[in-house]
């Protein structure tokens, strides 16, 4: 709740129920409250990011019953009863408070896929839900899976990289490794 | 001996918590009810006077806080007097003859579509919104002067008192080029353009601020490339002793220029209003905000003329430009100067003058974006050097290599002032290989063949290559403390801000390297007034030159300490003690060692014992009793300090190519390789080099190809969102970027290093030219250039032709002069 109740007096509040990285949330809000504020601001979950407000950078990819969404064009209204995934949802339980990173998150580790880092967290769920659907992709299809997200410090040699390592590492299908891929990328 | 980390590419620390969503980014600052939310109304309009400013029904808006116009900055009662000033002019060089500067809210006249007129406080941003949307202001439209040509022409001024639109003219002059160039054997000249980009970085500006009423203390944290700076200002224009002021640069975004200007009226307004409201605010920009309220960089236009001999030879380079900066020249002349400087890169100009005109529009203002007027500069002498082989008929490497400074020529003179008031001295670098190793990355020599077999297919490609001389890490300083606790863990802090480059990796491996630490054990903090208030900012390719040299310097200086304590300690001589992996020992004798941390106890003479390891500090334990506990020429604690403060710059250098098809029927531009060349000096980290570089390169594309800030007429932005102003996304960028490195060391910084961060956008505008200009036959001289532009010119070109002579066809000399 990021208001007080005198503010919000002028305005319509509802209730909405949101499962976020598993975790159940009962918030009362405005109509007009984006889920990626909601999520910031209401719930305090400040990984997504928010950089254009028009749904054409990525930054704010979230899952939403699994599938990847803009965060800043979805109404926190209607996203009631959904499961979210944030950034901060993709660590894997080992047993410590923090968990292990996911095969994604570590893959940006091992290619440097990340300078500035604001861009990252919709890489990572938009990656996620992109291998969850195609688990061995080609050199192309790797492209592809991150060619809806902008990245304004990297210029996407590495989150390419990344996508390609997250496959190895998440250890799904490519029985002959590198196989499938071009060697150096090829020059288009 | 551990291996040296310097030189690896050791893994980012601070991956960790980007990747898990740990960053705190500005507006992850302070998330809760207690905070306020800002929001600022914009002028719509590019040129007119506020006649009246009505905010009558915003006072009902249930949740609002506070509604400021100019008349609030004004009132003595509430303001310091300070804030109804203009804001700082930063960089005021002396040819800045007409500098003029925004209010923080506009007072009596709007210059550009986006500048602050009114400020609301409201309980979230939503509200905020609501009561933006019901201010009133009765606007008198004045004409807007919109473009190079329309404030060259100055029928409409800018501002009033600003005779031709003309803020600054500054001549440089070397022997005398127009003398040199009538007198040359060939002559050219060429007339060029470079429109607007802007940096655009993912995360835009953001300030929020606390005010502690019990302490008198502002706390601020802002998203900028300058904590100190912005320290500095706000506190002179609240009012408040520095003292009163802690500016703490959180996580950032990405910057690429734009967040070194300061203070933006939101830096101002924010924790003026959180101290007269006692309840922390926060200003979040959003992106229309950042394309119309920031700043842009770029647009230029030039006229060069030059002479040259049979071989391509300069003998006298005489460049004239036009510098659009905007409404306001708080950055003052930096761009521009850079540009007049750095357009000679590699080369030897023979005779040079170089003349600018910085003009006033009624758009956003200018400053620097990531190459901040290399680029551009750049652009005009490889568009010359292009020119030159294309009249002579020479291989155009050719006639950049007989032009070169010789690797036996340096320190290298110009004869000219810098950026920063010193002398155009280039340190260091070996131009030559780098042209044999671009040439051969990209295959120059094999390419007729690829043409030829291009064209077989009916196919037509281009290549083309830029050669930039980048001066990179200048001063005045930076600093930085070390301090190694009681545990052995290491806490370093310099006063710049990180927006991405990964100090906090790089810095640590300089001061696990020097202090013999272990690499884990170090922990830097930058960007913090409260850790290091002596600072200047991140730009320029500054920060791994700047503060990694004082960052090493510091350590080295921990270092001498802790061996004196450990010598005395483990009775050895100093000359015989090693530090590995925080570990002080007597080479040979294992046995004989002392950690870091009880290093650090033993340098801390105390009274009251806190832990196990403490009571070997205590008065009874340590300590000659003939002698004070702390000598008089030393102090407590196992701690190093110190700044480096270089004479000048260090001059990085490097060389693009790209090798470029152009569809027949479509005009798209494909890029088939892009290579790269670049020489920083020793590499800190070649993970994190190779990194800026790629984004560099792709910054560079949508700035040759893509991005531009299209204003109408009437000064209204109308690309103003990320769906209409096209950044590349992977799909516009090449698969594969090919890099190799050259190391000429600098003599000026103790690690031989240069700086890195900008290089792979400078000769992007020139690199492309040059391969489509190849392709198609014809001369490009102005960029961006998109598929509809290349269709112009295309027809153009098919309809006669005659103005526009074919730079592959040698002419007459005075057929050229029009080019």
């Amino acid at each position: 709740m990021s208001t007080t109740s005198t503010d919000q007096a002028a305005e319509p509040t509802y209730d909405v129920r949101l499962v976020v990285n598993g975790t159940p949330h009962e918030v009362r809000l405005p109509a007009r409250r984006l889920l990626s504020d909601a999520l910031r601001h209401d719930l305090g979950l400040t990984g997504t990011h928010v950089g254009c407000e028009h749904g054409v950078c990525g930054a704010c990819t979230v899952l939403l019953d699994g599938a990847p969404a803009r965060s800043c064009l979805v109404l926190a209204v209607s996203a009631d009863g959904a499961e979210v995934t944030t950034v901060e949802g993709l660590t894997e339980d080992d047993g410590t408070p923090q968990g292990r990173l996911g095969p994604v998150q570590q893959a940006f580790v091992d290619c440097h896929g990340l300078q500035c880092g604001f861009c990252t967290p919709g890489f990572l769920t938009t990656i996620t839900a992109g291998l969850r659907d195609n688990p061995d992709p080609t050199h192309d299809e790797a492209r592809e899976m991150v060619a809806g997200n902008l990245c304004r410090c990297t210029g996407y040699q590495n989150i390419v990289k990344a996508v390609e390592r997250a496959a190895d590492l998440a250890g799904r299908g490519r029985p002959d490794g590198d196989d499938a891929r071009p060697a150096d990328g090829g020059a288009a | 001996m551990t291996t040296r980390l310097v030189g690896q590419k050791v893994p980012r620390v601070e991956d960790q918590r980007f990747l898990r969503g740990g960053g705190k980014y500005v507006d992850d600052v302070l998330v809760g009810a207690t905070t306020l939310h800002a929001a600022v109304l914009r002028s719509p309009h590019a040129h007119a006077r506020v006649v009246e400013i009505d905010v009558e029904d915003v006072l009902d808006v249930e949740g609002v806080h506070l509604v400021w116009t100019y008349e609030d900055l004004a009132d003595a009662a509430v303001m310091p007097a300070t804030m109804a000033e203009p804001l700082p002019l930063l960089i005021p060089h002396p040819a800045l003859t007409h500098g003029r500067t925004q209010y923080a809210l506009a007072k009596d006249e709007v210059n550009y579509v986006g500048e602050a007129v009114a400020f609301v406080v409201a309980s979230d941003r939503y509200v905020a919104e609501d009561a933006l949307a019901r201010i009133r202001v009765t606007y008198d439209f004045l004409p807007p002067v919109v473009g190079v040509d329309a404030a060259r022409a100055a029928t409409n001024l800018v501002h009033d008192d600003v005779p031709g639109n003309v803020g600054a003219r500054l001549e440089q002059t070397v022997g005398d080029a127009p003398a040199a160039i009538a007198a040359a054997p060939h002559r050219l000249a060429l007339d060029l353009t470079v429109e607007r980009s802007a940096c655009m970085p993912l995360e835009g500006r953001g300030t929020v601020a606390r005010w502690d009423p019990d302490s008198g203390r502002l706390t601020m944290w802002t998203s900028t490339q300058t904590a100190s700076g912005v320290r500095a200002a706000v506190a002179v224009k609240l009012g408040l002793d520095l003292g009163q002021v802690d500016v703490l640069t959180p996580d950032t975004g990405g910057g690429f220029g734009v967040k070194i200007n300061h203070p933006w009226p939101e830096e101002l307004l924010v924790p003026m209003a959180a101290k007269v409201l006692g309840r922390p605010v926060k200003f979040t920009e959003d992106r229309r905000e950042h394309f119309i309220s920031s700043a842009h960089e770029r647009g230029q236009v030039q006229h060069v003329e030059v002479g040259f001999d049979d071989d391509g030879r300069l003998l006298g380079l005489d460049v004239e430009f036009w510098h659009d900066h905007g409404a306001y020249t708080p950055y003052g002349l930096i761009v521009p100067i850079i540009t007049s400087t750095q357009l000679l890169g590699p080369y030897k100009p023979g005779a040079y003058r170089v003349v600018f005109e910085s003009l006033y529009t009624n758009t956003v203002m200018v400053t620097p974006y990531r190459g901040a007027g290399r680029p551009q500069g750049v652009y005009a002498m490889e568009r010359t050097m292009d020119a030159i082989a294309a009249y002579l008929g020479k291989d155009r490497t050719e006639v950049r290599a007989v032009n070169f400074i010789q690797p036996d020529e340096f320190p290298y003179d110009h004869q000219m002032v810098f950026q920063d008031g010193r002398p155009l001295v280039y340190d260091s670098g070996d131009y030559p290989q780098s042209l044999e190793k671009i040439k051969a990355l990209v295959g120059w020599d094999e390419f007729t063949a690829v043409r030829d077999a291009a064209r077989a297919e009916g196919r037509t490609v281009g290549i083309g290559l830029a050669c930039y001389v980048e001066g990179t890490g200048v001063g005045p300083y930076e600093g930085a403390h070390v301090h190694v606790e009681t545990s052995g863990k290491v806490k370093v802090a310099t006063g710049l801000t990180t927006q991405g480059q990964g100090h906090a990796t790089v810095f640590a491996q300089l001061v696990a390297d020097e202090l013999g630490c272990r690499f884990e054990d170090v922990e830097v903090v930058t960007g913090d007034t409260r850790r290091m208030p002596y600072s200047v900012g991140t730009f320029a390719s500054r920060a791994a030159v700047m503060s990694g040299s004082a960052i090493h310097l510091a350590a080295k200086r921990a270092k001498e300490k802790a061996l004196r304590i450990a010598a005395d300690a483990l009775e050895a001589d100093e000359g015989d003690l090693e530090i590995v992996d925080g570990i002080v020992s007597v080479r040979g004798a294992p046995g004989s060692s002392i950690s870091l941390g009880t290093v650090a106890v033993l340098s801390n003479p105390l009274r009251y014992a806190f832990d196990e390891a403490s009571k070997a500090a205590t008065q009874f334990t340590v300590g000659d009793p003939g002698r004070p506990p702390v000598a008089e020429d030393d102090e407590p604690g196992l701690e190093g300090k110190d700044f480096y403060s270089p004479e000048r710059s260090t001059f990085a250098s490097g060389m693009h190519a790209v090798i470029v098809e152009t569809d027949p029927e479509t005009c798209e531009i494909r890029i088939l390789k892009y290579a790269v060349v670049h020489d920083c000096g020793h590499l800190l980290n070649p993970m994190i080099v190779e990194g800026q570089v790629h984004g560099g390169v792709a910054q560079g594309i949508g700035g040759a190809l893509y991005e531009r800030m299209e204003y109408d007429e009437s000064g209204q932005l109308l690309n103003a969102s990320f769906m209409d102003f096209l950044m590349p996304y992977v799909t516009e960028v090449p698969d594969g970027i090919d890099i190799d490195h050259l190391e000429t060391p600098s003599p000026l910084n103790p690690l031989g290093i240069k700086g890195a961060g900008e290089a792979g956008v400078i000769p992007s505008a020139a690199v492309f030219a040059s391969a489509i200009e190849d392709a198609e036959g014809f001369p490009i001289t102005a960029m961006p250039i998109s598929p509809s532009d290349l269709f112009a010119l295309r027809q153009q070109h098919a309809a006669g032709a005659s103005g526009a002579p074919d730079p592959s066809r040698p002419s007459d000399p005075s057929d050229q002069e029009d080019r």
